[in-house]
């Protein structure tokens, strides 16, 4: 009879958590490609993109334009990017248990965080076509949508860290919830170097 | 792998009400998911007698269209989404971390949240029955554009799937954690019991297939509510586009829907015909086959439409046959020379592979292109689903029911009264179902609140007959049940020689499942306890 008891792993593997919260952001890669799948079938059903043939006299006359602005976006996809490398030293510095420097640079993650969603809500103010502008603004406001509620999930994720990184609950060996948040705010910034691609470059 | 002995977790004594409402215990969660889905099933149930009365004679006005377009939209939406999906979840709750000597799920808290979220999406389901427009009435497929013009009921329903959508997702994370990480030491994964296997490669569908639909039901919502045209082809949108994301995830949920039950079955099987389960490794891959071709054949839903790629997924669904068939002839072998004992979850387990056996030649049929383009849209396919999720899942669910009861409860279920349920149910599943393949030979439409041809009638009256003896035979069941409440609780550690962890422990198991665990060389850790090992994989 073995005694009843917790195995102590003799390897170092990924906690159950870890591997909990992958298998989550598995999931969530297949919710966003059921969106991009419907984005390309429709680019692909159009006639020409964006669909101006589309765009019926009432909406030509509302103004409705099917285009989008690069500019801003440039410089809000940068700041995302940036955001990545900042979360990336946070989990570094925590690492090494310099604590105040892991709180810094979430700090830095979460300004840029909130600046990018400050920054996608005035391009949605501008923006010369609406959600029921053809299937062009429909999937457009769906994706960054989408997108946009994950940013804001994550900067609530990096807030929680932080509140618990001041409060002293991480050390170098005990630092899950952080690796967790990189790998979150890592996944919502490759969903969007994606999205930019497919809507920005190749549009 | 060194082991550190923890103290055994005392009873911790809270209100009875208060304790049932804060759970985290896998096996509490299990049984509150058992009485959630039997409640629906209950309903589901209900509302197919409503259809059944309706269609019993041609030209019937017992409901009018509109009221029929609800109820069978929402006896197809209760039974899948509300009734079959979650059970597994309850065996899966009790049984799997029993079956892989573990204390508990890997995440107890998410586990309580995956079950607290079918509640709220049931209410909201239903709550389409008091709003104007009615409940959904798309069908459980809520085929676009239709469902674009559905009133409220529509959103609500829409709410309620992402709801039951979330948990079953969260859920299957958490299914695949406690497999991958919380096995008894000994057991490695192909040590692990048959039916913890189908429910991981159920989790893994779960897991991919089910946000799937959250998008699509997302696109749903918001071509309903903010002006959206994903479907909508005046806005350049493309109606078939619904179809494809919807069945990426509902194909995969047949599977979801009915490899817990060859779980079961394969479970059941080998413990009545006193031998191994036939080819375990085989059996283990065919699952995993399943599971992967699930993901290819969903366009065989949409030959009609003419805008998928016939011979791929013709071809694919052929081949999805042929795990499908490796586990009918695992499951003969099993039985075959076996000292067969005839009790009702062996019953149910033969009711199962043989009823299943039909669904999967009826369904075979339906995967060739010409012949899908004569039946679609039939009571051919009627026929069909019900074949494998009533004669399948159902009848595995029975089974399941009357072979864990003693170690949920403590009490054994009547022999005699489950041996009167199970003739009944057979009789009466057979009767309701094996007419409707006639009737869509014949060209009789699904979905339609009435019809004018007399020729029908006949087997329509047969198949509403067949669907009130079914309902019959819940009456031995819930006497049976009565019957073992009021007796007291007495059954054994093993009432049936089981093989596989859960009849090591008492019945009920104590919070903490086991106090210790025998060592384990093989899927069939208590077969080698009481006959010496035999050598195992």
């Amino acid at each position: 009879m073995a005694a009843y008891g917790v195995a102590v792993p003799h390897k170092k593997q990924l906690s159950n958590g870890m591997l909990g919260f992958i298998l989550f952001l598995a999931s969530e890669v297949m919710f966003f490609g059921g969106l991009f799948a419907a984005y390309f079938i429709a680019r692909a059903d159009a006639p020409e993109w964006p669909p101006e043939s589309l765009l019926t006299a009432e909406q030509l006359a509302r103004g409705v334009e099917l285009h989008l602005e690069l500019p801003l976006t440039l410089i809000a996809t940068i700041l995302l990017v940036l955001s990545s490398v900042t979360i990336q030293l946070a989990v570094m510095q925590i690492g090494k248990g310099r604590r105040s420097g892991m709180v810094w640079w979430l700090f830095i993650s979460i300004v840029l965080g909130v600046v990018f969603l400050a920054m996608q809500m005035y391009d949605y103010s501008q923006l010369p076509f609406g959600s029921g502008d053809t299937v062009f603004g429909t999937t457009f406001y769906t994706l960054t949508g989408f997108h946009g509620a994950h940013v804001a999930g994550g900067v609530i994720f990096m807030l929680v860290v932080l509140v618990r990184g001041l409060g002293g609950q991480f050390s170098s060996e005990h630092h899950e919830a952080v690796e967790a948040c990189s790998f979150y705010w890592h996944f919502v910034d490759i969903v969007w170097i994606a999205l930019f691609t497919t809507l920005y470059i190749v549009g | 792998m060194a082991t550190i002995a923890v103290p055994r977790p005392g009873e911790y004594r809270r209100p009875v009400v208060l304790e049932w409402l804060t759970t985290v215990d896998h096996k509490k969660l299990g049984i509150l998911y058992l009485y959630f889905t039997m409640f629906f099933f209950a309903v589901g149930g209900i509302l197919a007698l409503l259809v059944r009365t309706q269609l019993a004679v041609a030209d019937n006005d017992f409901v009018d269209n509109h009221a029929y377009n609800q109820i069978f939209t929402m006896h197809a939406s209760a039974m899948l989404f509300l009734f079959i999906i979650p059970i597994w979840a309850a065996f899966g709750n009790y049984v799997v971390p029993l079956q892989i000597g573990a204390a508990d799920m890997a995440f107890p808290r998410i586990n309580a949240l995956s079950f607290w979220l079918l509640p709220p999406a049931g209410l909201l389901m239903f709550a389409g029955f008091l709003v104007d427009g009615g409940s959904a009435a798309a069908g459980w497929t809520a085929y676009s554009p239709l469902a674009r013009t559905m009133g409220t009921g529509m959103d609500l329903w829409i709410i309620a799937v992402v709801l039951l959508g979330i948990s079953s997702t969260i859920g299957a994370a958490n299914f695949l954690v406690t497999m991958l990480r919380m096995r008894a030491p000994g057991m490695t994964l192909f040590r692990m019991p048959v039916f913890c296997w189908n429910i991981f490669v159920t989790s893994l569908l779960q897991l991919l297939a089910t946000p799937v639909l959250a998008s699509a039901l997302a696109m749903l919502y918001i071509d309903r509510n903010f002006g959206g045209s994903f479907f909508d082809p005046n806005g350049g949108g493309n109606a078939v586009l619904w179809q494809n994301v919807f069945w990426f995830y509902s194909h995969p949920a047949v599977y979801i829907m009915i490899l817990p039950g060859m779980g079961i079955v394969s479970e059941i099987l080998p413990v009545f015909s006193r031998k191994p389960l036939f080819g375990y490794k085989a059996f283990v891959f065919a699952t995993l086959g399943i599971g992967g071709l699930g993901f290819s054949v969903w366009a065989h839903h949409m030959f009609t439409t003419g805008a998928v790629l016939k011979p791929f997924f013709g071809f694919m669904t052929f081949m999805i046959g042929v795990p499908t068939g490796v586990k009918i002839f695992n499951w003969l072998a099993t039985m075959w020379r076996g000292s067969i004992s005839f009790e009702p979850p062996m019953l149910f387990a033969i009711g199962f592979v043989s009823m299943f056996l039909i669904g999967g030649i009826n369904g075979t049929f339906s995967a060739a292109v010409p012949v899908d383009f004569a039946i679609h849209d039939t009571y051919f396919v009627v026929a069909h689903i019900h074949y494998v999720l009533f004669g399948g899942s159902v009848f595995a669910v029975f089974g399941g029911l009357y072979y864990w009861f003693p170690k949920i409860f403590g009490r054994r279920l009547s022999d005699s009264l489950g041996n009167a349920q199970f003739v009944l149910m057979f009789i009466g599943f057979n009767l309701a179902f094996f007419p409707m393949h006639l009737l869509g030979l014949d060209g009789m439409p699904r979905r339609i609140a009435t019809y004018n041809n007399t020729d029908w009638e006949f087997l329509n009256m047969l198949s509403t007959t067949g669907a009130f003896l079914i309902a019959v035979s819940m009456i031995p069941f819930l006497m049976a049940v009565v019957k073992a409440f009021m007796s007291p609780a007495d059954q054994p550690n093993d009432p049936w020689q089981g093989n596989t962890l859960e009849w090591y422990t008492s019945s009920p198991p104590p919070v903490h499942n086991f106090d210790d665990l025998p060592e384990i060389h093989s899927e069939r850790p208590l077969f080698d306890l009481r006959h010496g090992t035999t050598g195992g994989h």
